[in-house]
């Protein structure tokens, strides 16, 4: 009977820590990479559940997206013998392939920094660097170089005010993903805040794959990287000679 | 048209790699190139990475040249014995090159090196059949007539071999020079070597201009053909989407280029690469030159 009453308290506390619930629905938790494909919108919208009345705080969401994590080496140019080289490298552990952070308000007012280091929702958090090597200095300009390069590409967005929310209950947000997007699980956060404090937080995983001819070719040049290649050759020297042979026939023709 | 590469993952507009295809396809005709050294960084700047331009670029290689070789043997301008002299100097060369390679990418800054070598080679070579064509189109406009082919040093040495389509009765030597050579710079800078061996076939081994092409164009098939299968097996980074849709355009303009190549004089088609030659050796020695607009860049781990 301690045991059960036991249990019971540890599957209860963080439900009764929570007032607020999530409850999410996503437009796909799919997105399936074809031959012709070229980005696809994600629509994500859901409905805060709550026991009590609305607090008298406001209500803010956030919502952010996030590729698979690679680690990367970044270089950083500068002039030697008066041409531009690499000098020096540093390597970042971790960073997205994507990252999209979706808000109803500004940033700094939906999130304190506390908060934001306690659950990584900023983009700087999402770019780890943790064993910076010691003859660089401020390395920290590299992760930032990795923030600034991937924003200007798009794959990292900041959508401050994107997020539409009704009657502190309903929300909704559209994200692009770019045409440009990697395979693999795109983890899917929405956190509910309250003057700066997550008040409450959802998880879910949206699984990015190629299918048809893109899965089949991409499966065969990893597992029969030797028949790949032959096929590969035997692809440009049929096509070689195909053309070679059409273009005699039209100038006999 | 937008199409999702398997391989490089990224969506490009078909249209687009048809057109690049086909445009480097006629100068390869024409020329006797490959056109790697002109493909690979247009494909970097429509946003392939890098690893998978060069590999595939390769792979496209193989099927310009052959659509090249094929209407230059009907032709008979395609010297078979010497090409296999360089075919067998080339890949003895191509292996050592990627030793090289290796070594230089565990030491880091192979980037730096690629692009050095190619400013400096593309510089020398476009530099020198600027002027020799220079020169033998003012001759041929005052009526002189062109110099018979001097016996050089070349023609000093033993092992003398005949290649009757070339007219030549020369060492083997030589031409396994350049083969290795040219294997070698062709692993380390990801090309076929058509703008190092044409030249130096037409400087150094004094072969007629005509003949030059196709048997450039047949080694060249058979060096890439082995760089293909190279990346394929070890780095997976050949992306047949991408080949496909860069030689339909590629083998279609070989056959154009390689007409257009047959009604023009010699000496027009030399300084034409020539002029081709330095202006991707000008753009290089730019980017080396002036201030990036972004000090950094970002690479995969481990690689280069």
């Amino acid at each position: 009977m301690r045991h059960l009453a036991a249990i019971l308290a540890l599957v209860l506390t963080p439900l009764m820590g929570q007032a607020e619930e999530v409850v999410l629905g996503l437009s796909s938790d799919k997105v399936a990479i074809t031959a012709d494909f070229n980005g696809s919108d994600i629509l994500v919208f859901g409905a805060v559940k709550r026991e009590a009345p609305i607090p008298e705080e406001p209500l803010d969401v956030i919502v952010a997206i996030s590729g698979p994590s690679s680690p990367l080496m970044v270089r950083r140019k500068d002039r030697r013998f008066g041409i531009w080289i690499n000098t020096e490298a540093v390597q970042v552990d971790a960073a997205p392939s994507f990252y999209a952070v979706a808000t109803t308000g500004p940033m700094k007012d939906v999130l304190s920094k506390i908060e934001d280091l306690r659950h990584k929702i900023s983009i700087p958090q999402a770019v780890r660097l943790v064993g910076a090597s010691p003859q660089v200095s401020d390395p920290q300009r590299f992760a930032r170089a990795v923030i600034r390069i991937r924003e200007k590409s798009g794959a990292y967005q900041i959508l401050e005010g994107a997020v539409a929310l009704d009657e502190q209950t309903l929300f909704r947000t559209s994200i692009a993903l770019p045409s440009n997007l990697t395979e693999g699980d795109y983890v899917t956060r929405i956190f509910l805040t309250r003057s700066g404090k997550v008040v409450s937080d959802y998880e879910t995983v949206i699984n990015v794959h190629k299918v048809g001819l893109e899965r089949w070719l991409f499966a065969l040049s990893r597992e029969q990287p030797m028949l790949y290649g032959l096929m590969s050759l035997a692809i440009a020297i049929a096509a070689g000679w195909g053309a070679s042979a059409a273009f005699q026939l039209l100038r006999r023709g | 048209m937008q199409i999702y590469l398997p391989i490089a993952e990224v969506s490009v507009n078909a249209f687009l790699l048809l057109g690049l295809g086909g445009m480097v396809g006629v100068l390869s005709g024409m020329f006797g190139v490959g056109g790697g050294f002109l493909m690979t960084p247009l494909l970097f700047f429509i946003g392939i990475p890098p690893a998978v331009a060069v590999a595939t670029e390769a792979n496209q290689i193989v099927a310009s040249s052959f659509s090249g070789v094929l209407a230059h043997l009907r032709r008979k301008t395609v010297d078979l014995r010497m090409g296999t002299v360089l075919l067998i100097g080339g890949l003895v060369g191509a292996a050592f090159g990627v030793v090289v390679f290796n070594h230089l990418k565990s030491a880091g800054q192979v980037d730096l090196l690629v692009k050095l070598c190619y400013v400096v080679f593309l510089g020398i070579i476009g530099g020198m059949m600027f002027l020799e064509s220079l020169r033998a189109i003012r001759n041929t406009r005052r009526g002189t007539p062109p110099k018979r082919k001097k016996h050089g040093w070349v023609h000093g040495l033993p092992f003398k071999m005949r290649f009757r389509t070339s007219g030549l009765y020369i060492s083997v030597i030589p031409p396994l020079i350049v083969g290795v050579c040219v294997g070698v710079l062709a692993a380390i800078m990801g090309v076929g070597g058509g703008f190092i061996m044409v030249p130096a076939m037409i400087y150094i081994l004094g072969m007629p201009t005509k003949v030059v092409v196709g048997t450039s164009l047949f080694q060249i098939i058979f060096v890439t053909g082995f760089t293909t299968m190279l990346h394929a097996t070890t780095n997976y980074t050949v992306d047949v989407a991408l080949a496909v849709l860069l030689l339909i355009g590629g083998v279609i303009g070989a056959q154009i280029g390689t007409r257009i190549g047959v009604k023009m004089k010699a000496e027009q088609l030399r300084i034409l690469l020539a002029i081709m030659v330095l202006v991707v050796c000008f753009k290089l020695a730019l980017d080396l030159l002036i201030t990036p607009t972004e000090l950094f860049s970002i690479g995969t781990e481990g690689g280069h």
